[in-house]
């Protein structure tokens, strides 16, 4: 889990900008890959504005109800508002950035 | 048709999971495949839903098998409001930890695809659940709205082959519901998947009038009825009536009851019809077919035994008015609580949706004497084929029940064709009572004759019916010189003191020969 300094005001107490949850279950190369291409991702276009959690659904199976997961890997956008999903190992940079509406910085 | 072959040497007859659902059941020879999944096919509107939330919760609470319910369309909520409209609470059930509902929402919009990806997550939600209630049946409710929620249907289907064999390994009981295509049996195909049981339902609308029907299209080692059966979708549940199921195995009751017209008691053998039988009573209108109804209604219930009256013509206050009007007084028995009548349209059911309401009627009053005043107005268009086969199941029941079934029929008034129009009623009918217009001289006489009676010796002759203050009377046939006189024409004969009554008649010929 990483987690990047605040923003700048004390908005949601502390909560970076950016909340994102990857579920996954168990360590396949799927997952691998799709946590590698997220984080590369963040650090890009959205360094020190977010937060990644991950789930791993083999461990907390119940988990996998809330949010509505069907297919793993799963990106979940919770913050900011309304919740976005990208499902797959997210290898497609440009549609990830699309699907969590990031404006790419150039 | 379905009769059970008797198990080969070779291998077991393969093992039933029974759904609990009427009917079914006797038509699959003990239910769905066991451990296996059997995909229930129908255009929207069916009632798969129901039938399969029904195997779920007579699973639950019949047979000690809990299961899961999975559904990608309906929530939580609705499927517990809908399904409670059938008697079952699903709320209850789930707090009881036999039913575990999951509810797998796949929104279009909200989703972004990107790279390689599995169902896991479909996976490890349906293991979780199945693991919190010690599931033994799984429905899938309906699994195909993945494919408008997900672009990439090669992993889809991939995922889908994997998901009905997982359920097959872990030897789940399922239900997998599919939305029928144009070309193919489902709109994706599931059938190539799901190949073990397959059962198609159907809503067809008919001169306005909709019923369902099911049929099982395929089950691979196993012997079923292959016909479309109609089915209910009823106040305690789904039921199937399978007309060819019906075995003629009811006992007969020797019990012998009094129609309440002692001159008709002694044209049936003295003694009136058997307890659990079926009268037919056809005539054309105004013949007075109500009226021998109300009569045996009146009489059973003057016998403290209980009358169910299907009125189909006349409310139930217009009725008990008529009736009184000559000297059967019908509402001193509504009031006692002993006779019980229901009017309604007839157009306002489909046959099936009036069949299950009179099934559940019965079953809640246990009458003695169900009365229906008429069949005719059920079977509104004359192509109806759908009479014969609800009267067949109707009377069946109510002989199973011991329940004595008296139908009204309105008849045209042209002798010949009379006949004809009841053929294919007849045949399920004890007892047939005729009544006609006899049309002479300027009046107009009731006649009304025994066409059959089984079981019993029945008089032949043709009497003449009329009404008084107190009920309705039969007169014996009066004959003068070999003519049987009726109307005026006999109250003439008699005043003059001609002929006789053809008791006396026949003993006078005797007596003439000798």
């Amino acid at each position: 889990m990483k987690k990047a300094a605040p923003a700048a005001k004390a908005e949601r107490a502390a909560k970076p900008e950016w909340q994102l949850r990857l579920y996954v279950a168990g360590q396949t190369a799927k997952s691998a890959a799709a946590l590698a291409n997220l984080r590369r991702l963040c650090e890009t276009h959205l360094a020190g504005r977010y937060e990644i959690e991950l789930v791993d659904l083999l461990v907390n199976p119940k988990l996998a109800a809330g949010d509505q997961i069907l297919a793993v890997p799963t990106l979940v956008r919770k913050f900011p508002e309304p919740i976005r999903k990208i499902i797959g190992d997210l290898s497609n940079e440009e549609r990830v950035l699309v699907g969590l509406d990031v404006k790419p910085i150039p | 048709m379905y009769k059970k072959t008797p198990a080969k040497k070779r291998g077991e007859p393969i093992a039933k999971a029974a759904t609990g659902i009427d009917g079914l059941d006797q038509i699959t020879d003990g239910g769905l495949p066991r451990g296996r999944p059997t995909l229930v096919v129908g255009g929207p509107g069916c009632g798969k839903t129901m039938l399969a939330a029904e195997f779920i919760v007579q699973g639950a609470t019949r047979y000690g098998e809990n299961g899961v319910f999975m559904m990608f369309e309906e929530n939580a909520e609705e499927l517990a409001a809908n399904v409670r409209s059938l008697g079952f609470d699903l709320d209850a059930l789930t707090r009881q930890k036999k039913v575990a509902i999951d509810h797998v929402r796949v929104e279009r919009s909200e989703i972004e695809e990107t790279g390689l990806y599995d169902l896991d997550g479909l996976f490890i939600r349906l293991a979780y659940s199945i693991e919190s209630v010690q599931a033994k049946r799984v429905v899938l409710d309906t699994i195909e709205a993945l494919f408008s929620g997900l672009d990439n249907h090669a992993v889809l289907r991939a995922e889908l082959r994997r998901l009905f064999r997982w359920l097959k390994d872990r030897g789940m009981t399922a239900i997998i519901t599919g939305e029928r295509g144009a070309a193919t049996l489902t709109r994706y195909g599931l059938e190539e998947y799901v190949a073990d049981c397959v059962i198609d339902l159907d809503h067809r609308v008919t001169d306005q009038i909709s019923t369902r029907r099911l049929r099982v299209v395929k089950y691979r080692g196993s012997p079923h009825g292959t016909n479309e059966y109609p089915f209910l979708i009823g106040g305690d549940g789904i039921s199937v009536l399978p007309i060819t199921s019906l075995r003629l195995d009811h006992e007969a009751p020797a019990e012998r009851l009094p129609t309440g017209i002692a001159k008709l008691d002694e044209m049936l053998g003295g003694k009136g019809v058997y307890r659990g039988s079926s009268v037919l009573i056809s005539g054309a209108p105004g013949t007075g077919k109500s009226s021998i109804g109300a009569s045996m209604a009146d009489s059973a219930c003057a016998r403290g035994e209980r009358v169910l009256l299907f009125a189909y013509e006349e409310s139930a206050s217009q009725l008990v008015r008529n009736m009184k009007s000559i000297g059967i007084d019908l509402g001193r028995w509504t009031k006692k609580g002993l006779l019980q009548i229901h009017a309604s349209r007839p157009t306002l059911q489909g046959l099936e949706q009036h069949l299950v309401l009179m099934y559940d009627e019965v079953r809640d009053f246990a009458p003695d004497l169900v009365v229906v005043d008429p069949i005719s107005n059920l079977g509104v268009s004359h192509e109806d084929a759908g009479l014969r086969p609800t009267l067949m199941r109707l009377i069946d029941f109510l002989k199973q029940r011991h329940v004595t079934a008296v139908f009204t029929s309105l008849v045209g008034d042209s002798g010949a064709s009379l006949a004809e129009t009841q053929v294919g009623v007849s045949s399920l009918m004890d007892t047939w009572l005729l009544l006609s217009n006899l049309e002479s001289n300027g009046e107009r006489t009731r006649t009304l004759q025994v066409v059959k009676s089984r079981g019993m010796a029945h008089s032949n002759q043709v009497r003449e019916f009329v009404f008084g203050d107190d009920g309705v009377d039969l007169i014996d046939v009066y004959v003068d010189d070999d003519l049987v006189l009726t109307g005026r024409r006999r109250l003439g004969a008699q005043r003059l003191g001609r002929g006789a009554s053809v008791a006396m008649a026949g003993a006078a010929r005797r007596r003439a020969k000798r």
